[in-house]
């Protein structure tokens, strides 16, 4: 049932999504931008954390969870740190994904080769 | 030609097709859930070995970044994205793939100024304006709760 | 000498000949329609290079050596090279040039390059400023997208109007003589900017400027489109050619019986371009590798080849400019 929920969840906010990019202007960048923002907006208000309890990876896996998380860290920086928290919580609430994705980023660019897609 | 720019934009407005919106949407709502489905899969296994609920969001995180990182890597993504549109974009593997990307493409300019330079090109600014959020939430719940 | 007809034309009074072309395009462009009319299909979309920018560069000067041996003629025998790309600094044609020791001219005109070129080269050969000269133009998909849009291995979407920036070069050597196929007119046309702003779209951004380009040739050679067995603009596509249509039909033209264009033939429509192809080396490779080999047959006699452009660069579009379109086009006539 959890994964019915994730790939609802998921797919939901993702087709929604698309409606942003084929209806208005707003390049990718732009829509993600938001998208992180929502995030720690709605769970700023408590929100996102209903979102995440029904929908699992559905809500955390896109980007909104990305904001879910840097808020949710934010809040346990501030009450376990007080006001040195509010700048370091969100940060290492999403430290594993940013660390991660430099590191990957550049693992794959050292081993592979740019390739042509105009074949395809 | 004798058209007011406001004419000509009605004109080519009308010429120019729209992108296929619902054919668009399902694409990106299966390829989108399916995405996260292998998320909750691999946030499942984590639990399982006994990880708490913030340790296994985080080795989900690093698990999805990593699957997007080798499907970039491997010349796969961009094929999918292709068709999946915002279903490979919003999810934390297009997050990966935004930073793949200019890294692979860029590497011919050197690995400092080049690859690591570029490296934030595109997802950058999705740092920037996120984690000043957190740290603008977090200054907000602060002077609120002291 | 050349002589100044009308607002605009400028018709040549010993038109210049095209001795030779050539036309050397990546795989892709190679499985499209056109295919079998092109000098190389390379199956090495590197060119042997290490970087794209490069390739590009030895793809076009693959393809102006082809052009000068079709032709006889030894590089030496060039008085000039005219030669332009999409990259910055138009540094895939001086790349590409570097070692050929010639007088160089870098031109850039977006798409409109090798239109700009031959007229160029014309009007240099009948005044008398040189003899020979060489005009090129290429586009290498892999070396625009870098520079315009997103790394290859992003994963992004195309809307339908999108054109796909083609691997392609195309060079064709100008002389006095020495061909029956012969430059009679050519004309430069101004920047027409009518507020498109959507790189996207670029079919829409250019049409205005053919339109005005094109009219201006009508009136000043007072000739009317069944005059030309062919008229083709590079690289408007689908939905640029369809506009381009509508706009002249407004002033009473039509176009549609003669007309076709570069970016609508270079690609089949399962190729997945969109709206078809676009890029310097779209309309200079068609025009080199497939309507001059028609007019060579004598299957084609009195062609316009109206190049258009897109002009911006990734910067002003992120100031928020929109794109002027530019057309320059010249009437190339088969002598019998």
């Amino acid at each position: 049932m959890e994964y019915l929920n994730a790939f609802i969840t998921g797919g939901i906010i993702c087709a929604l999504s698309q409606i942003l990019i084929d209806k208005t202007k707003l390049t990718p960048a732009r829509i993600l931008v938001s998208y992180v923002v929502l995030g720690v907006i709605l769970q700023g208000f408590g929100l996102y954390q209903n979102i995440v309890d029904f929908g699992g990876a559905g809500a955390t896996v896109p980007l909104l969870g990305f904001g879910y998380s840097l808020a949710k860290g934010a809040a346990a920086g501030v009450a376990e740190k007080g006001l040195l928290g509010a700048f370091t919580g969100g940060v290492s609430g999403a430290a594993g994904g940013i660390a991660a994705a430099i590191v990957f980023g550049c693992l794959f660019a050292l081993l592979s080769r740019p390739a042509d897609k105009s074949g395809n | 030609m004798n058209l007011t720019k406001s004419e000509y934009e009605r004109l080519y407005q009308k010429k120019s097709p729209d992108s296929p919106l619902w054919k668009d949407m399902l694409w990106a709502g299966l390829i989108g859930g399916a995405i996260c489905t292998v998320g909750q899969l691999v946030s499942n296994f984590y639990k399982g070995r006994g990880l708490d609920t913030d340790g296994a969001a985080a080795a989900t995180a690093i698990t999805m970044v990593f699957l997007g990182a080798l499907l970039t890597g491997l010349h796969l993504y961009d094929k999918l994205a292709k068709h999946a549109g915002a279903g490979t974009i919003v999810p934390i593997t297009g997050f990966a793939n935004a930073i793949v990307s200019p890294a692979m493409e860029f590497k011919s300019e050197g690995l400092v100024l080049g690859m690591a330079a570029k490296l934030f090109v595109i997802a950058g600014p999705v740092l920037v304006y996120g984690i000043s959020a957190s740290v603008i939430y977090g200054l907000l719940l602060f002077w609120m709760g002291g | 000498m050349a002589k100044r007809l009308g607002k605009r034309t400028i018709a040549f009074q010993q038109p210049p000949a095209i001795m030779a072309s050539a036309a050397i395009v990546g795989e892709k462009e190679g499985q499209g329609p056109l295919g079998q009319f092109f000098d190389v299909v390379s199956q090495d979309s590197h060119f042997g290079q290490k970087s794209w920018e490069l390739a590009e560069s030895e793809m076009q000067k693959q393809t102006i050596a082809l052009a000068v041996e079709k032709a006889g003629l030894q590089m030496t025998d060039l008085d000039c090279i005219l030669a332009g790309d999409l990259l910055n600094q138009c540094i895939g044609s001086s790349l590409a040039s570097v070692e050929a020791h010639l007088p160089y001219l870098g031109l850039y005109g977006a798409c409109s390059t090798m239109a700009q070129g031959l007229a160029l080269g014309a009007a240099l050969i009948d005044g008398g400023a040189i003899r020979k000269a060489a005009a090129a133009a290429s586009s290498h998909f892999c070396s625009a997208e870098r520079q315009y849009r997103f790394p290859l291995a992003y994963g992004g979407q195309r809307p339908p109007t999108a054109q796909w920036t083609a691997t392609a070069a195309g060079a064709a050597i100008l002389a006095k003589g020495g061909s029956k196929i012969r430059i009679t007119h050519a004309i430069f046309g101004e920047m027409v900017d009518m507020g498109v702003k959507d790189a996207n779209n670029m079919g829409s951004a250019m049409a205005p400027s053919a339109c005005d380009t094109l009219e201006h040739l009508f009136e000043d050679t007072h000739t009317q489109p069944t005059d030309y067995d062919r008229i083709l603009t590079g690289d408007l596509a689908a939905v640029g050619a369809d506009l381009l249509v509508t706009l002249l039909r407004k002033d009473g033209i039509d176009i549609t019986p003669v007309y076709s264009d570069c970016g609508s033939l270079l690609y089949g429509s399962e190729q997945d371009t969109h709206a078809g192809g676009s890029g310097c080396g779209c309309s200079a490779a068609v025009v080199c590798g497939h309507i001059l080999r028609d007019m060579e047959q004598g299957t084609l006699h009195k062609v316009i080849f109206a190049g258009t452009g897109a002009l911006m660069s990734p910067t002003s579009l992120q100031q928020g400019q929109s794109i002027a379109g530019i057309c320059h086009a010249v009437v190339l006539e088969r002598a019998n």
